[in-house]
């Protein structure tokens, strides 16, 4: 099977380029991930470097670009690229090394987003209640893992990623507005309140496109401006 | 090489749930701790965990952490250190409502309480009827848990050095953990980080066998630099291999599943627990499962073309129950075995999963080691807490659900000592350059250029002795040639020599440091298991099948320096209640 690879080291020669690999049929296993061949590929030349840990998708540490779409690969079945492979890092990071990017403004964003459980009033001996309809309303929220596809897919965010959260952080804010035991919710949307932060999205829905978990931030999104309106009247 | 000096009160090595809960622990105490972790903090191991963690919250039916006590205590099959378990179940509560209002999205009960399931290995009313104890987060328990402890150290302003990766402790002649050295993975630039009190957190090496259900970056560092650093560990022979990996592929299929009701079968369609434990069936203990599951393929009554493993039935649980209870594992079915568990049953075979052993502690998170006259002194300055601790609350085998409590309850525990312990010793002791020097030589090592073996293939085969010779059954001769691989391959290991010596996020560097820590431990656990000659929880000898409490209810501690095994006995007394003395173990 063949593979074209974006290469860069910084500090060798300095230029970015695509290199070709071979994986040969008897190293192919039946059911094989794309990072199983990564990591074949990586016994073959082992400067090819990638991130990578959990090998089932809950990680998020192998998000690359996979023939034109963000994805993991861990869980992108080998039998389902076109040859040659084409890898390539996330797209709007920077690159550190090979297909490893610099994930730091994704991060701030997400920190951006405050998002954590905030409580105003002394914690009770026991649980929060929260009932099973309260709860749905974290599903397809909560799941998220950082891997940073959508916000990599995201052509508003590859504009304006310092002013812009992305799919990403957003979908954060929105399990927080939407979470019954946070006592924040007022001051949370004030914060998103503003022309770049939340309303630079375009529903152009890259993001549910190429989310690995299957979530969809678009409609997240759309929740937070929901939660302003009900806010505002 | 500049070497960059930082300086911290605390220093936690580990960003899974262990290190993190004990960071906030010590965050909001005003101390000023920093994490270090080899990935960024979300992405390490604890995300993968699964049905969730077991507290006697009585949320569904009646229940009680003396209970709880019984069943880890049986569980353990006695090994394990009755203090500790009796700290462990009475903290349980506290530790799982603190984690709902850290933000945890638990799933809900009717009245809005935190929804509890069946686990294996847990009753009431000391073995009379199943308990429903494990707290859950759908099937992604563990994944919840970790994202709200990063995200409340966001909020705590805990500091992080993440993909950092610990080279070495740095100790003193006297035996004080001074900090440690690491390395920026992504600059290559090395970093020595000074702390008065240093805790490990770096989770299991499950990576030592070829088939397990563990993350790549389950390496066992820090059990390899405790080890180093003189101390030994302990009960590293109790190796966990979980009855429902997927079969051929390892990823883990929770416990919750057979807890919501699904069952296993062999060839024949027969739900073989039956036999193997009538009162409970299913709900077994771990290590009693996967013994049965590997009797029935031994013996002809496996699945499939090869009948190489077993099938989990999940059915009848009905599409509403796996949507809303289980939908990672339904997605991990589907992806790697285009397997709908709503309509069909799942391929699945023992996997190598959870290390019961590890580095020795008190129930406050001290590690502590046969330094002077008697067996548990505390090392001055060293923590550790969960996977790669053993303090000991699983002894020779865990109960599902009991690893995320004891990562919240003694990473908690260990930050309060450690707070306590900066009090008494508010000063950093002088560095001792000599072993900086040392820690600084390691790291320099892989510089060595030339045609040596690559530490990667020595890895591969690692892994394929492990599996071979110190699986789910051992026996004295396959063990003593497995002992005697995993020296030879420590011997090669010292030859190796890296194709890539660039600095930049080279991650060959890093793994080849992550392949020497595996050998380390698989010197451990391979000895540890010749040496013990009984069967007990998950250590099976074919040539000794009884349980011999006369010889055996001990922890064994393997030392590295000398390649040599010593023992120290069980803390048979709790806290406060009566001893469980050791029965027989029937399920």
């Amino acid at each position: 099977m063949r593979f074209s690879i974006y290469r860069y080291a910084s500090e060798s020669d300095g230029k970015p380029g695509m290199q070709d690999f071979d994986l040969s049929d008897e190293d192919i296993e039946p059911g094989m991930m794309l990072l199983g061949a990564l990591l074949k590929l990586k016994e073959q030349d082992p400067t090819l470097s990638f991130r990578r840990s959990c090998q089932e998708g809950v990680c998020g540490s192998d998000a690359m670009n996979i023939n034109g779409r963000n994805g993991l690969a861990c869980i992108t079945p080998l039998k389902s690229l076109k040859e040659p492979v084409e890898l390539r890092p996330l797209p709007g990071m920077p690159v550190i090394r090979d297909l490893v990017v610099d994930m730091e403004n994704f991060y701030r964003q997400y920190r951006a987003a405050e998002p954590w459980l905030q409580l105003d009033e002394p914690e009770p001996e026991v649980e929060i209640k929260q009932s099973p309809q309260q709860r749905a309303q974290l599903d397809g929220l909560y799941e998220c893992i950082l891997c940073g596809c959508c916000s990599a897919a995201c052509p508003s965010y590859w504009w304006n990623p310092e002013r812009f959260l992305g799919p990403a952080a957003l979908l954060q804010s929105a399990r927080f507005v939407l979470d019954s035991r946070d006592q924040a919710t007022e001051k949370r949307l004030g914060q998103l309140d503003d022309a770049y932060k939340l309303f630079r999205c375009h529903s152009i829905m890259n993001c549910v496109q190429v989310c690995p978990k299957g979530l969809n931030p678009t409609r997240a999104i759309a929740k937070i401006k929901h939660a302003m309106l009900k806010k505002d009247f | 090489m500049k070497l960059q000096r930082r300086r911290f009160d605390a220093l936690i090595i580990g960003a899974g749930g262990a290190g993190l809960r004990a960071a906030l622990q010590l965050t909001r105490a005003e101390t000023k701790a920093a994490v270090v972790s080899k990935v960024f903090p979300t992405r390490s191991h604890t995300v993968a965990a699964q049905g969730g963690v077991n507290a006697a919250l009585a949320n569904v039916v009646e229940d009680s952490w003396l209970w709880h006590m019984f069943d880890t205590v049986k569980g353990s099959d006695y090994l394990g250190d009755q203090d500790a378990i009796e700290y462990m179940c009475r903290a349980a509560p506290q530790a799982v409502y603190e984690l709902d209002h850290f933000g945890v999205p638990f799933s809900r009960l009717e009245d809005g309480a935190i929804y509890q399931r069946a686990f294996g290995g847990q009753s009431r009313r000391f073995g009379a009827e199943q308990a429903v104890r494990t707290c859950a987060a759908a099937d992604r328990t563990g994944h919840a848990i970790l994202h709200s402890l990063y995200q409340q150290n966001i909020r705590a302003k805990t500091h992080f050095f993440d993909e950092y990766f610990v080279v070495d402790l740095i100790r003193d002649a006297e035996g004080a953990i001074l900090g440690a050295l690491a390395f920026s993975i992504e600059t290559g630039e090395p970093i020595l980080i000074e702390s008065k009190a240093t805790l490990l957190a770096t989770g299991g090496v499950g990576q030592v066998y070829r088939t397990n259900t563990n993350a790549l970056i389950n390496t066992g560092d820090g059990l390899a630099m405790a080890l180093r650093a003189g101390v030994p560990l302990q009960d590293m022979e109790f190796v966990q291999f979980h009855p429902t990996g997927i079969a051929g592929r390892g990823m883990l299929i929770t416990e919750g599943a057979r807890g919501e009701g699904g069952y296993l079968v062999n060839s024949e369609g027969e739900r073989f627990m039956e036999r193997y434990a009538p009162h409970v069936k299913d709900l077994a203990s771990r290590d009693v499962v996967s013994r049965a599951i590997y009797t029935e393929v031994k013996e002809g009554r496996g699945c499939g073309p090869n009948k190489d493993y077993v099938l989990l039935k999940l059915d009848h649980l009905g599409a509403e129950v796996i949507k809303s209870r289980l939908p990672g594992i339904r997605e991990l079915s589907m992806t790697f075995m285009h397997v709908d568990p709503i309509e069909q049953p799942i391929p699945v075979y023992p996997t190598a999963h959870y290390m019961m052993g590890g580095i020795p502690t008190n129930r406050h998170g001290q590690v502590v080691a046969p330094l002077r006259e008697t067996p548990e002194e505390p090392v001055p300055g060293l923590y550790a807490a969960g996977e790669c601790a053993c303090v000991s609350v699983h002894g020779a085998n865990r109960l599902g659900g009991n690893s995320l409590l004891d990562i919240l309850v003694f990473g908690r525990a260990a930050a309060n000592h450690m707070i306590g312990f900066l009090g008494e010793h508010p000063h950093h002791r002088p560095m001792d350059e000599a072993a900086v020097d040392a820690a600084m030589a390691r790291l320099a090592r892989w510089d060595d250029k030339g045609d040596g073996e690559r530490p990667e293939a020595l890895r591969t085969e690692l892994k394929k002795i492990m599996e071979d010779h110190v699986g789910v059954f051992r026996e004295r001769e396959r063990l003593a040639e497995g002992v005697d691989k995993v020296r030879e391959i420590a011997q090669r290991m010292r030859h190796s020599t890296l194709r890539d010596h660039s600095r930049i996020f080279n991650t060959a560097r890093v793994e080849a440091m992550e392949t020497e820590n595996m050998i380390d431990c698989a010197l451990a656990t391979s000895l540890s298991a010749l040496k013990r000659e009984e069967s007990r929880g998950a250590h099976s000898r074919v040539d000794y099948p009884q349980r011999d409490d006369e010889r055996w209810m001990k922890h064994s501690l393997y030392f590295l320096a000398t390649d040599s095994m010593d023992y120290k006995p069980v803390r048979t007394r709790p806290l406060t209640v009566e001893p469980f003395p050791p029965k027989e173990r029937v399920y």
